[in-house]
């Protein structure tokens, strides 16, 4: 019966975790960029069987709407148990390399939007002593490759930033999850070829409230991504940057 | 996006061709923008046996992304959902509320666009007719970029053209359907041993009256005085209120079978078991509606079992006659032929008519075989019994077809040149040219 707050609410895999939540009884807020999708988002987890606190159109990218945003949702759920960041963007690489300004964007959507918004919720969580804060981030920050190297620093910074949060708030109480999810299909990765490593939206759902009920600190989504990552971190530079990845 | 998915199949899996998939994933403004000689074609789960849900070299709008329900009256059993819902995640949210899909075909795992496109059927036919006569209304999005709201009053020709109209009339982006009252997941089933295709007719004749379903399993390869012999299931939704809390456990055909594992003494020795597990000519029980209505969907995948060559699935009405005399033919000719049908299923339809133009079901008796795909052999036999049902003015279903002739189809569905013209000028598929435009054949 968690109240929770979710950030990129129309993205496939905060759908599916939604609905899980929902299920479950959770009261959610949701915030997402495009009113309509949200709409329909509402209207979905309502006819499920849903309780829907509030929703709020809003763009992360502009960080002055965030305290108005956080008091909003604090207000329509009376408390804050659970936030759930699902926010992000895999933007052109070979654009962004040649534009600095879509590079400066696609780091500001999924890492800076993130921090602002963390810096919010991590106080009120510490002062309350208690709460989940559940961040997806991406395998893709795990290791800097020449084909998606943007979006994957902003991860990889995103991972650190999280990675010393869960330390901050560890004596308060607070727990922080990082989910590394692999390829999944969605409309995210609508322009790429699918190949067995992708999995399913519901999948990626379930393995985070599974993760969130287990405290756990990190988790990759599907699990064998973490097999997957330790040989591609366990590679030497010397060899990995003359590797085409 | 660009590129041409050649692995989107149909359940048969006896077409294969290239194809540009496009996942739509919310309702869209207005359709894809086309190559020159590219035709679009909605494609769901791609639970049509045959070509209809296929467009050799054009392009696929995969309409599964687009399923989230929208708004459902609990007092008056009114849902509306957008097109890529699946039927079993329907039945998911309103059975615990006491509401029932009011006609459920063979699988869960179709879409609600599907559904429409192929005006389905079910074992409740005789009582309550097809899919269509349920769609309260829809919206239909055009490639003029127009959104037609249709309903029984509201724009009816577009209505009555895009159920059972194969997805060719436009993007089906949400419906809105009328639910069936129940009190719970349970059915009350009865089923009935018969010796003989005669007694099938009696039996069904005598189920009419007292049950909502009904449905008959028979062994295809038995001749003489067992022909068309099997298993009446009928059955009604039970006002029992059992508990039933646990999930079905599920298995999965992970990859393609031997061709030769489904053979003809395969299926004959399977046929006589499942014809003699019922020792006792009548049984009842309570089951639950999955197991009830959906048999196979506890094996994900199942048409793997027919191994890499696929299958054909071959699905006729014809009109009742008093000596039934067609039925019984085209069961001899399939017995005789030794071809073995692992599932066949017998039918009565009633004549309870649709809005829909192209549907398939009408009065008479409906017969639905499958069988492994042994190239011309299989091909042969399907057009001796084409010749049966051409002459007994009987039709094919073109959700399961990969063969019908297109001269066949135009006579089976007397309305197709007042349907083509409201099939929208973008939109095609495999099947379509097939049959009304007299293009290609499969094989």
């Amino acid at each position: 019966m968690a109240k929770t707050l979710i950030l990129g609410a129309t993205s496939a895999i905060a759908i599916e975790t939604a609905k899980i939540l929902s299920d479950r009884g959770d009261a959610l807020f949701l915030v997402a960029r495009s009113p309509e999708k949200l709409e329909s988002v509402r209207c979905d987890l309502e006819v499920r069987g849903g309780k829907i606190a509030g929703t709020l159109s809003s763009d992360l990218n502009d960080f002055s709407t965030h305290p108005g945003l956080m008091k909003k949702a604090l207000e329509a759920l009376q408390g804050l148990d659970l936030v759930l960041i699902a926010h992000g963007t895999l933007g052109d690489q070979k654009a962004c390399e040649q534009d600095f300004v879509l590079a400066e964007k696609e780091i500001r959507t999924n890492f800076l939007s993130c921090v602002s918004l963390l810096t919010l919720i991590s106080n009120k969580m510490e002062q309350e002593k208690s709460g989940t804060i559940a961040v997806i981030s991406s395998v893709a920050g795990d290791r800097g490759r020449q084909s998606n190297y943007i979006y994957g620093s902003a991860k990889g910074a995103l991972n650190l930033f999280l990675q010393g949060l869960r330390n901050r708030m560890y004596s308060s109480g607070v727990m922080v999850l990082t989910i590394k999810p692999g390829f999944v299909d969605t409309p995210m990765t609508a322009a790429l070829k699918k190949n067995f490593l992708f999995a399913k939206p519901d999948q990626i759902g379930r393995g985070i409230v599974k993760a969130i009920d287990r405290k756990k600190d990190v988790v990759y989504l599907p699990c064998f991504w973490w097999g997957i990552m330790a040989i591609i971190k366990a590679i030497p530079e010397k060899i990995f940057k003359r590797l085409k990845l | 996006m660009q590129n041409h998915t050649p692995h989107v199949e149909s359940w048969g899996r006896t077409v294969i061709v290239p194809q540009r998939v496009i996942p739509l994933f919310w309702q869209p403004k207005k359709l894809p923008e086309l190559d020159e000689q590219e035709t679009l074609l909605p494609y769901g789960e791609g639970r049509s046996y045959g070509d209809s849900c296929l467009n050799e070299g054009g392009v696929l709008l995969q309409t599964r992304g687009m399923n989230r329900f929208i708004y459902f009256d609990e007092s008056q059993g009114i849902l509306r959902c957008e097109a890529g819902v699946r039927l079993d995640e329907i039945l998911e949210v309103t059975i615990p509320r006491g509401w029932f899909i009011p006609v459920s075909p063979g699988t869960q795992f179709v879409t609600l666009g599907g559904a429409i496109a192929n005006d389905i059927h079910g074992k409740n036919h005789h009582v309550a007719g097809t899919f269509g006569r349920y769609v309260r209304a829809m919206e239909v999005l055009r490639s003029d970029g127009k959104r037609w709201l249709c309903s029984p009053q509201e724009n009816s020709d577009l209505f009555g053209a895009t159920i059972g109209g194969l997805g060719l009339t436009g993007l089906v982006l949400w419906a809105e359907i009328q639910m069936k009252r129940v009190s719970g997941p349970w059915i009350d089933q009865e089923t009935v041993r018969f010796s003989h295709v005669d007694d099938f007719f009696k039996i069904s004749e005598d189920s009419e009256k007292d049950y909502e379903y009904s449905v008959s399993w028979i062994d295809t390869l038995a001749q003489g005085k067992h022909l068309g012999r099997g298993h009446f299931m009928r059955g009604n939704h039970s006002p029992q209120k059992l508990d039933y809390s646990s999930k079905p456990k599920k298995i999965t055909i992970p990859c393609n079978a031997p061709n030769w594992l489904l053979n003809t003494f395969t299926v004959r020795s399977f046929n006589f078991l499942y014809y003699h597990r019922q020792l006792a000519t009548q049984k009842r029980n309570t089951v639950h509606y999955r197991p009830f209505f959906y048999p196979l969907d506890a094996v994900l995948a199942w048409n793997k079992l027919y191994g890499k060559r696929g299958f054909f699935q071959y699905q006729l009405v014809v009109p009742f006659k008093n000596d039934r005399e067609p039925i019984k033919e085209i069961l001899r000719l399939v017995a005789k032929s030794g071809m073995a049908s692992f599932l066949a299923v017998l039918k009565t339809f009633g004549n309870i008519p649709s809005p829909g133009w192209m549907s398939f079901p009408r009065e008479g008796v409906t017969l639905a075989l499958d069988f492994p795909n042994q190239g011309s052999k299989t091909r042969k036999l399907f057009e001796e019994l084409d010749r049966i049902v051409r002459t007994s003015q009987g039709a094919l279903y073109p959700a399961k077809d990969a063969t019908m002739l297109a001269e066949d189809f135009q006579k089976f569905y007397p309305r197709w040149q007042e349907f083509q013209k409201w099939v929208d000028p973008k939109f095609s598929s495999s099947f379509w040219r097939r049959v009304a435009e007299g293009q290609g054949s499969n094989g």
